[in-house]
């Protein structure tokens, strides 16, 4: 199988773990471009938190913080998720295909045993 | 944790598909890839038992990987802990991950269930918090979305 840095998705997995994290993830899905005031506002945890799990994401390259003015706004990047995607696709493509012809090879089989289940009956 | 599973519905009864995954025989029609020959396949399969599977690619690389039996419970549950001990996946390499396949009988013959879980240990390791399946849950999600607006 093809090698894919494993750094990169370590990051991703580790920032993704936290339910924090993700839902300001889910949060900045719905919404492109959002301010950091207005990001940290439906959740129970104080500014300096938020700003915590904005570091590790940002660490992790999953969004982009900008300044405008005097507002920083948050924005999400796809780059790392689709690379961790793809990295779980591979390993589904290796068992989806192995699986595919086990199935294939155990109704064979259960052909084979059928029909002589009938011959044993017919007899 | 880092985990993958796969679902598929087989005309086959438990215990036929059970004897596919387990015996060298099974094993050798359904392991390795579609261009390249099985060269081993050893099984025993009992709880400690050991099995090892080698195969050969169409470009020449051998591949092979091992582990032991966890739990045996004919025709119904098998777990085994899975590593590659030749070639395979480099992030994997000597890493132990676990399969967990569990065989239901269904009007049809038999649900298959195959969970390869514990994926990237070092990952986990490092996030004690669990609840891999639902961040991958929402990657998969998010990531669709992205699909969706791509295609949009």
């Amino acid at each position: 199988m093809a090698k894919s840095p494993a750094s990169t998705l370590d990051h991703t997995f580790a920032a993704l773990v936290d339910p924090t994290r993700r839902a300001i993830l889910a949060r900045l899905e719905q919404e492109n471009r959002i301010s950091i005031s207005d990001l940290a506002r439906p959740f129970a945890i104080k500014l300096p938190a938020v700003m915590k799990h904005l570091d590790v994401l940002g660490e992790a390259g999953l969004i982009i913080r900008s300044k405008q003015g005097r507002t920083v706004t948050v924005q999400l990047v796809a780059g790392p998720m689709e690379e961790a995607m793809d990295w779980l696709r591979r390993y589904e493509r290796f068992w989806s295909a192995r699986l595919d012809r086990l199935v294939a090879r155990a109704e064979e089989e259960e052909a084979k045993v059928q029909s002589a289940e009938l011959r044993e009956h017919d007899e | 944790m880092t985990s993958l599973t796969i679902i598929r519905r087989i005309a086959a009864r438990p215990a036929i598909v059970f004897d596919v995954l387990t015996t060298p025989e099974g094993i050798g029609c359904w392991w390795g890839p579609d261009d390249g020959p099985v060269l081993v396949a050893e099984t025993d399969v009992r709880v400690g038992g050991r099995f090892r599977v080698r195969f050969r690619l169409r470009d020449g690389t051998e591949h092979e990987s091992s582990g032991e039996y966890i739990e045996v419970v004919r025709p119904t549950r098998l777990v085994m802990s899975w590593r590659w001990t030749e070639g395979g996946e480099p992030d994997e390499a000597g890493e132990e991950s676990r399969i967990e396949i569990d065989l239901r009988p269904v009007d049809i013959g038999t649900a298959l269930t195959f969970t390869h879980a514990r994926l990237r240990t070092e990952a986990s390791r490092n996030s004690h918090e669990g609840g891999w399946n639902g961040a991958l849950d929402k990657l998969e999600r998010h990531f669709q979305k992205l699909e969706e607006r791509n295609l949009a």
